[in-house]
């Protein structure tokens, strides 16, 4: 870990961070992008520096094995991830000419309504109504 | 006792998949399994009886205390036996209650023999685990049985409130039991109650939900309500569940619990106070019933109230009236709603005033009527008068503070119990005007068969109450076991003329003057109309629930993407960014870095910066590519060989997927967004950014430990039996990993594959001329030069992504790369002749590769099973082909195969999910 790389993986997850919390479903996953390569070198960054990792091949420091496995399994998820989401954006554009992702309507309505609920109102429309007497002549 | 429930749910679960063709005789198959349990529990009584408890076990994950422990002491036996016995003839009377021809009659067997078996597993439980799934297991099968009728939206909105009181009860007994469990340090039932707990409130606490869970399932006052709703059951599930056994679950719970009373100041005050006024309230309710069915349910109510008094009180003397009370109660209220039923089914009504009048062929009922209903009023030597009895002695004897006023109250609602055992009687066979004055006769009395069922149990609550003397010793026993002592009353038929007997006699005198009064008390009755019922309450609190889900889901899932995001991201970063501000020790600052480094690093962090930041959405993408470029150049000097290469092939196919896509889409980004958001979304950012930077320099130092990954290069060859660990470590130690995440990748690529597509109107197939015309176009559009390249360089690509596959395991190169190798070979192809070039290319479509990928590293991994090894055990040999020298072939080897394949088949897919492929789905 160095002072550079330690800034480097900062830079990318700000950088990442400002594009996600936007509407184009593009930027969304440049920023995914960038937030995956600041994981990638915080991951790498991590472990030892050296040669690469394979035995017997050259002697001196061999370099840490594990986050380099973490990384490779990080860098084709995330391959994974972007071609999904440029999937969404795809079909968004079939849909809409756009990749914006708009508020949810239902959700928006939800947030606005103040009425109990069609769950509560069946409820209480076919609770049995008590029948009790007022006077039973036996 | 395994054997038991085990039947249980295998009987059970058969009927409800057998469909319709059983019919009644489902019912059959129920009454054998009712019978097998109470033979059962007969054969278990004279061993419970001298004290023994048998045990038994299934283990279910040790490790969290979660077992099937089940023990049979005596208050456990005597509940099966109830369970058997009721269940048997309820069963018996099920098979003629439901006519011949109605639907669905297998799987409501089916769900009475479920609901018996969780109510064995609920009584015999020794594990508080094991006591909350039985328990909640007649929550669930009572649900279904109330709605039987589902057609009634009256049944749906009953057997809705009985769910739900009973689950909410359920829920806050877990929380008890486990407060309890935690403890007293172990699960079992009889030792918590044995065990010394610390006197504190969290004990307290749990005593308290327990007794919530039990009001709420024993329908005490206010959780009552569900029970007069759940009268919408046929009359068999009322007679079972909402009479004998089911309801007075709650009542077993707090018998077991009751020893505990020492903890919880309130314990007694609240049982006798909530037992108390069920029985007072339950008892004027069902005075005021015109449906005799829901006379009953309140009339249970309020005997269901005496029986938590005298259980809970948690003196020996009391807990032996509550025993009796118990059995005879399953008894005569059991007949009784057998009764209704039969009038119910025979006549068509059973609301007072509408009964029309029988002739002398109902005098088998009448009698059955007559003998239960003394029971329920404690007409002397029937079971009922034995319970009634000791509880009255019991109250009267100084057992605890306040008894006096307990005896009070136990009187004034027993007088209660007698006033409507009369109403039930006069307004079933008395005379009224209304019935003078109808012409309508009953239908002759229906056959033996319907009868015997309320006959027996009608008849069985004499032989309990002449034979209570030898009753007593089980009910001793069971007094002892619970935890209790021994009792200075004993059950018995007569006990001469003492005060209980003039109490007896004096509630009995009291029931009668008031029925004789009737006319006159009524009116009385009728003013307590304007008392708020447990339903409205039921209602305000459901009300109330939806209204709070509404504001916290209109709060917290607002609809909007960004927000959604910034606050996940906020959580993320603000809650670790206190610890680390708070706790943290600051490490000190490492080096710089080297030139080199540096200089690779400032060309890849203005890259991201353009990216962020450019208009043009292609710009973007090139930018993000010199990112991951740059990150492969990292992963080199960071002496990560195989990564470089994975970046740099991953980086070309993105780039390439990534033009397939936006060139659909506007080619700027439009400013969209309000300056306060901009700022708002700048400070978050930089939030992040110097978390990350923080943390990782405190992460970094607080590295003490040398990493696990020693280890693993230590064990490369011998274990791995490969040079390179990287590859070692994806397909053999973290082998399992490797697996979720090529599951992952066919997921992603199936979805986006899925996405794609959606539009288009038809599959492409390759006999459609579409197709044909779009490989026209396309190789009009070829271009010459690029054609000719890549036909000769193909071939060296796959072979290259080949001899990464096959050396990854001892040198730089492994599954994932060689597969993205072949994947950017194929995007060589698209670019040079269009989709039509990527399908005619191979026999194989794009779905065939990547599931027969993922399927070979899925067998790879698990075939070792099949030979007593374990999950992704690798086997390996040692091949000597020519020309190459000596290979060493491991089963890690097919693994990666599987992954390299997978990986090519999600490059095809996202070939086939953009690429273009016929001309009319061109803009």
């Amino acid at each position: 870990m160095t002072i550079a790389l330690d800034a480097c993986a900062a830079i990318l997850f700000g950088l990442g961070t400002y594009l996600v919390l936007q509407r184009k479903l593009s930027r969304i996953i440049i920023g995914l992008g960038l937030l995956t390569h600041g994981a990638n070198v915080l991951l790498i960054a991590s472990g030892r520096r050296g040669y690469p990792p394979i035995v017997g091949s050259v002697g001196g420091t061999m370099s840490d094995p594990l986050p380099q496995a973490l990384v490779l399994t990080a860098i084709v998820i995330s391959f994974a991830v972007t071609m999904f989401l440029l999937a969404l954006a795809y079909r968004s554009w079939q849909l809409t000419d756009d990749d914006e992702v708009a508020d949810d309507v239902a959700d928006r309505m939800i947030s606005r309504d103040t009425s109990p609920g069609e769950d509560v109102a069946d409820q209480e429309e076919s609770m049995p109504e008590p029948v009790e007497v007022e006077v039973e002549e036996l | 006792m395994i054997g038991i429930l085990l039947l249980h749910l295998v009987a059970g679960t058969g009927l409800l998949v057998t469909g319709e063709r059983p019919g009644r005789r489902a019912f059959a198959v129920g009454a054998a399994v009712s019978i097998v349990t109470l033979v059962w529990g007969l054969v278990m009584v004279p061993s419970v009886r001298s004290g023994h408890i048998p045990t038994a076990a299934v283990e279910w994950v040790p490790g969290l205390d979660l077992n099937f422990d089940f023990a049979l002491d005596a208050m456990s036996l005597t509940m099966v036996l109830i369970v058997g016995a009721v269940g048997t003839l309820v069963f018996v009377y099920a098979g003629r209650y439901y006519d011949p021809g109605s639907h669905g009659l297998p799987w409501h067997s089916g769900l009475l023999v479920l609901f018996a078996g969780s109510m064995v597993g609920l009584v015999t439980a020794d594990n508080v685990y094991a006591l909350y799934v039985s328990w909640e297991g007649t929550t669930i099968t009572s649900y279904f049985l109330i709605g039987h009728n589902h057609e009634q939206a009256r049944a749906r909105a009953a057997a809705l409130q009985a769910l739900l009181t009973a689950a909410a009860g359920g829920f806050a007994m877990l929380g008890g039991l486990v407060l309890l469990a935690r403890a007293a340090g172990t699960p079992s039932l009889h030792a918590i109650v044995s065990s010394s707990l610390p006197e504190n409130t969290s004990t307290a606490v749990a005593l308290a939900l327990i007794l919530l869970g039990a009001f709420a399932k024993s329908a005490q006052y206010p959780f009552h309500s569900w029970l007069p709703g759940a009268m919408e059951a046929p009359t068999p599930v009322s007679a079972f569940l909402h009479s004998a056994t089911m309801v007075t679950a709650g009542v077993y719970l707090i018998a077991r619990f009751a020893p505990l009373y020492p903890y919880a100041p309130f314990w007694r005050p609240t049982v006798v106070i909530v037992g108390l006024t069920s029985m007072v309230f339950g008892g004027l309710r069902a005075l005021r019933q015109v449906d005799l069915k829901l006379l009953l349910a309140h009339g249970t109510v309020s005997q269901l109230g005496f029986m938590i008094v005298l259980f809970g009180v948690g003196t020996p003397e009391a807990t032996r009236a509550g025993w009796m009370l118990l059995v005879a109660h399953a008894a005569f209220k059991a007949a009784l709603f057998m009764v209704v039923g039969i009038v119910d089914h025979t006549t068509g009504t059973r609301r007072i005033g509408e009964i029309p009048r029988f002739d002398t062929s109902w005098r088998g009922v009448k009698i059955t009527t007559a003998l239960a209903l003394a029971s329920m009023a404690g007409v002397p030597l029937i079971a009922g008068f034995a319970a009634k009895e000791t509880a009255f002695g019991a109250f009267a004897r100084s057992g605890f503070d306040g008894h006096i006023a307990v005896l009070v109250g136990v009187v004034t609602a027993s007088a209660l119990t007698v006033t409507y055992a009369f109403r039930f009687w006069f307004g079933l066979f008395g005379t009224s005007r209304s019935r003078e004055t109808t012409t309508r006769r009953a239908p002759a009395a229906p056959g033996f068969r319907f009868v015997t069922p309320p006959a027996l149990l009608a008849v069985a609550g004499v032989v309990l109450g002449l034979g209570a003397k030898s009753l007593d010793s089980l009910a001793g026993v069971a007094g002892i076991e619970l935890g209790l002592g021994r009792s200075a009353l004993h059950l018995a038929p007569w006990h001469g003329f003492d005060l209980p007997l003039l109490l007896s006699m004096s509630t009995l005198a009291a029931g009668l003057g008031m029925a004789a009064g009737r006319r006159r008390i009524q009116p009385i009755l009728a003013r307590g109309a304007v008392v708020p019922t447990g339903d409205q309450a039921y209602l305000a609190a459901l009300r109330a629930l939806a209204w709070v889900a509404r504001r916290v889901t209109g709060v917290v899932q607002n609809g909007s993407l960004p927000v959604y995001a910034g606050v996940i991201l906020a959580t993320v970063f603000t809650a670790p960014g206190i610890a680390l501000l708070t706790r943290a020790e600051w490490p000190g600052w490492p080096r710089f870095g080297s030139p080199g480094e540096v200089a690779l690093l400032a060309l890849l962090c203005t890259a991201a910066t353009g990216a962020a930041v450019v208009r043009r959405r292609f710009g973007a993408a090139v930018l993000l590519s010199i990112v991951g470029y740059g990150m492969a150049g990292l992963f080199l000097l960071s002496g990560a060989p195989d990564l470089a290469l994975t970046q740099a092939t991953i980086e070309t196919l993105s780039t390439v997927v990534f033009v397939l896509v936006l060139r659909r889409l506007p080619k700027r980004f439009e400013h969209e967004f309000s300056p306060r958001r901009r700022i708002l979304r700048v400070l978050v950012s930089a939030l992040v950014a110097g978390f990350v930077f923080v943390f990782a320099l405190v992460a970094q130092g607080a590295l003490t430990l040398p990493p696990i990954s020693n280890e693993m290069v230590d064990r490369a060859v011998p274990d791995g039996h490969g040079h390179n660990v990287v590859n070692v470590i994806l397909v053999d130690f973290r082998g399992l990993d490797t697996l979720g995440e090529i599951t992952v990748l066919a997921a992603a690529a199936v979805g986006a594959a899925a996405l794609a597509r959606a539009g288009r109107r038809r599959p492409p197939r390759p006999d459609d001329p579409a197709v044909a015309a779009a490989a026209e176009i396309d190789r009009q559009r070829r271009i010459v030069f690029v054609d000719g390249t890549v036909h000769v360089i193909f071939p060296a690509i796959v072979m290259m992504s080949l001899w990464l596959l096959f050396a990854g395991h001892n040198q730089p190169g492994g599954g994932f790369v060689g597969g993205l190798l072949a994947g950017s070979a194929i995007g060589l192809r698209y670019v040079a002749g269009g989709a039509s070039a990527v399908r005619d290319q191979s026999r194989f479509r794009a779905w065939t590769v990547l599931g027969v990928g993922v399927g070979l590293a899925a067998l790879t991994a698990t075939l070792p099973l099949a030979f007593g090894g374990s999950v992704l055990e690798v086997a390996s040999t040692v091949l000597h082909p020519p020309l190459v020298g000596e290979i060493s072939v491991s089963s890690a080897l097919v693994f990666d195969l599987g992954v390299y394949l997978t990986v090519v088949g999600t490059v095809m897919m996202a070939f086939e999910a953009f690429g273009d492929d016929a001309p009319e789905t061109l803009p």
